[in-house]
């Protein structure tokens, strides 16, 4: 389709301005960790399992730290230590801490320990890429669907029934599945172990879930002659570890986003800021697509009037996720078709605002979500709105499509709800396939216009947002129209302030150089290298 | 009784002629489609009590199930006047109406703690009510300038509400479930209101609940005071609060 007439120069400012807004808060929170980003470390060197009460060995290894006052230093040289003067494993240290038989303390010798950490880092940098190479393998062997990808959510909170419907969907066509977690688990601060078979809403995030649905989306897939992503949720207070564990289990796609926690959840800012940033390198080094979450402001805010805090969001998304070496490629920025129905010619306005974000973002993987707040029950009238939303996502070219359910404020879906909304989309996609090819937009017309006014209050938005810093931009409730604080929410008790001889590998192994020497300066970034290569 | 005084009312399904009884249904059968399956789900249909039940498609979905659309005669047809529908007895009034009832029976402003509890993630309910913007061009309780609206969001524990609840000296807790599973909506509201009995506060607060899958009778059944399901806004929430505090006092 002809592109929409922008200014270029004025989605440069903005994103220049959302560039220096999101360096401010990495500069800020470079000096912090967190629990959860120590624990995913601990689990990234192979620790794993619970303790007799269920609580995970990293959670009992981090809670030791912090009691000795020792997580400021980071866990991997104290644990790497540990291993070398012990002859263990990082599992069996992490088991003897737990059983009371051992008590950490810093190494003896530090480099020797920054040595033996980047050792056992770099098996499972090593372990990460092979999953990736194995998707690009599979993708290459099996083929993928052609954009946009059906995207299909099971959340019955059994794995596996998940699992036969998951098998059922991508039979019908499905491209994507992702396993809806159940609704409590953002708010824990660790992750649960094993298969679950009940949740709510939703099906824990546990990695041995993660593994029973590869494996059964790998099966299917051979058979579909197709692909099948699989997507989970990297948000709530443990998002470093789910990334780890996605990782590890070759996920190809995580809810991952800078701001959702904070703003939807009430979890502190600092500790989601600080885990974000872990939790996009992860997923950046391991090939994933993150999906960003600004279609939730539209749930809570009115989808033409807040149009711009989208478009504003998505370009801070985009910088976060590029200090975390995401590419554009790896970026599901999300927007949503949540406009009012009785608006006259809200259609057109949901087709310039799905238009302005794909010029915006040429390269990103959009993620096009589908109607939920004024569906009614009526799910007739609910299939002709997935219906409308089908036809701006093929329009437009979105790359990742949710499918809409007709049944949306009803009930979690049926399987009969995944089969028509399927058809559905199928039948748009197919029946319009190069209609985007074929039309203009009128130049000067309502469309173009609209975008080019979203755009200017984007622009403004976002020039207002650095004036003042995003965590006050939070405070405002400039977003969503939710006020939150730099004290407030969960999960601040997890922040801690690094010494000045912090250490972590996996940054210097996961980033990109030219972000590491950008990131962590010039000078340190060289001597680990050197250091890793004596390693 | 009055009911008995009532003429019969029976109405059945309509379709296109007076008491032809016409549903539609949609169903999934766990098994591939063949012809045994169709015949089966027909059965299935004339169970239900439709009479001459016709599946006018079917289509196999893949790892062993099928999808039905059925169409028959419901042999049933219900009096209309041999029942009553609880419903809580108030005038609904307008936003200004409601607010000058406020400012002249409570002389100062109504406090409304509101919040989606437990692992209720959706704040689309509470929001509709509780926010501004309100829903569907109905302006929401924070828009009424003789009501103190704090709208705690989602996932919030019930410790937590009436904690917050007794420190506003809340007039009204609001609460909304929207997505439920396995019926877990009704253990989050019993939760709640065994916590007002415990602490003495029931009799303090007007307890009302929303969501799509709440009615007044089930609320009451929960032990609260109003239940509001779909189509409700925040005016019909408000003038049942003041009403009911209106007769509280005058009890």
């Amino acid at each position: 389709m002809t592109q929409l007439q922008l200014d270029q120069t004025q989605i440069d400012r903005a994103r220049q301005s959302a560039r220096r807004i999101a360096r401010a808060v990495y500069d800020d929170m470079a000096q912090f960790t967190t629990t959860t980003v120590e624990r995913a470390t601990l689990r990234l060197f192979g620790v794993d399992g619970v303790d007799e009460n269920a609580v995970p060995l990293p959670n009992r290894v981090v809670a030791h730290l912090q009691e000795h006052k020792l997580l400021q230093y980071g866990a991997a040289t104290i644990l790497a230590g540990a291993m070398h003067e012990h002859g263990l494993s990082a599992q069996q240290v992490a088991q003897a801490v737990a059983d009371g038989k051992l008590t950490l303390s810093r190494p003896q010798d530090e480099s020797a320990a920054r040595q033996a950490a980047n050792t056992q880092a770099r098996a499972m940098c090593q372990h990460i890429a092979a999953q990736r190479a194995q998707r690009n393998e599979l993708v290459q062997t099996l083929g993928e669907g052609r954009a946009p990808w059906l995207y299909l959510i099971v959340a019955t909170g059994n794995i596996f029934e998940d699992v036969a419907q998951a098998r059922a969907a991508a039979e019908q066509g499905a491209d994507i599945i992702a396993v809806i977690r159940s609704t409590g688990q953002s708010l824990l601060d660790y992750v649960p172990y094993g298969a679950t078979t009940e949740g709510f809403g939703g099906t824990y995030a546990t990695q041995e879930n993660f593994r029973l649905m590869r494996a059964a989306l790998d099966e299917v897939g051979a058979k579909v002659k197709r692909y099948i992503r699989l997507t989970n949720y990297c948000s709530g207070l443990c998002m470093p570890e789910i990334a780890a564990m996605g990782a590890m289990e070759r996920l190809d796609m995580m809810l991952n986003d800078s701001m959702y926690g904070i703003i939807f959840r009430d979890i502190n800012m600092k500790r989601t800021f600080i885990d974000q940033f872990f939790s996009r390198m992860v997923n950046a080094y391991a090939g994933i697509i993150i999906n960003t979450g600004e279609d939730n402001y539209l749930t809570t805010a009115d989808a033409y009037d807040a149009a711009h805090t989208v478009l504003a969001s998505q370009l801070i998304n985009e910088q976060f996720a590029e200090l975390s070496g995401l590419t554009p490629e790896q970026m599901g920025l999300g927007h949503a078709f949540e406009i009012n129905p009785e608006l006259e010619n809200g259609f057109l306005w949901e087709l310039a605002h799905a238009q302005l974000v794909r010029q915006v973002f040429p390269h990103a993987s959009l993620k096009y979500m589908p109607p939920t707040k004024h569906m009614t029950g009526n799910i007739f009238k609910g299939q002709v709105q997935d219906a409308l939303f089908n036809i701006v996502s093929t329009v437009t070219q979105q790359n990742i499509h949710l499918l809409g359910m007709m049944t949306e404020a009803i009930h979690t879906p049926f399987i009969q709800d995944r089969f028509l909304a399927i058809q559905n989309a199928k039948y748009v996609f197919g029946t319009m396939k190069d209609l985007h090819s074929e039309i203009e937009f009128k130049r000067g017309g309502q469309i173009e216009q609209r975008a080019q006014a979203v755009l200017a209050e984007t622009e403004a938005m976002l020039a207002q947002i650095e004036t003042t810093g995003l965590p006050s931009a939070i405070g405002k409730g400039m977003f969503a129209e939710i006020s939150r604080t730099p004290t407030g929410g969960k999960g601040l008790d997890g922040v801690i302030q690094k010494a000045a001889d912090y250490y972590n590998p996996f940054p210097h192994l996961m980033l990109p150089e030219a972000l590491r020497d950008r990131l962590v300066g010039k000078e340190a970034s060289a001597a680990t290298a050197q250091e890793m290569q004596h390693a | 009784m009055l009911e008995s005084k009532l003429p019969e009312q029976w109405v059945k399904p309509y379709g296109d002629t007076l008491g032809d009884g016409r549903v539609q249904l949609s169903f999934t059968l766990p098994v591939a489609l063949d012809d045994t399956s169709k015949e089966g789900a027909k059965r299935l249909a004339a169970m239900m009590g439709l009479d001459e039940p016709a599946v006018v498609h079917c289509e196999d979905m893949g790892q062993g199930f099928s999808f039905y659309v059925v169409y028959g005669q419901c042999k049933h047809q219900v009096d209309l006047a041999s029942f009553q529908v609880v419903k809580p007895e108030f005038e609904v009034m307008d936003k200004d109406a409601i607010n000058a009832l406020i400012a002249q029976k409570m002389g100062r402003r109504m406090v409304v703690v509101g919040a989606c509890i437990e692992t209720d993630a959706h704040t689309v309910g509470i929001d509709a009510i509780m926010n501004m913007k309100g829903y569907n061009g109905h302006k929401g309780l924070e828009s009424y300038h003789e009501i103190r609206a704090i709208n705690m969001g989602a996932q919030v524990d019930s410790e937590e509400l009436v904690a917050r609840a007794i420190e506003e000296k809340a007039d009204v807790i609001l609460v909304s479930q929207v997505v439920t599973q396995k019926n877990i909506h009704l253990d989050n509201l019993t939760k709640l209101s065994d916590l007002l009995e415990a602490e003495g506060l029931r009799d303090q607060v007007i307890l009302v609940v929303g969501g799509p899958r709440i009615s007044h009778e089930l609320a009451k059944e929960l032990g609260y005071d109003a239940g509001f399901g779909v189509k409700s806004y925040a005016e019909d929430v408000a003038s049942f609060a003041i009403n009911e505090w209106i007769n509280r006092q005058a009890a």
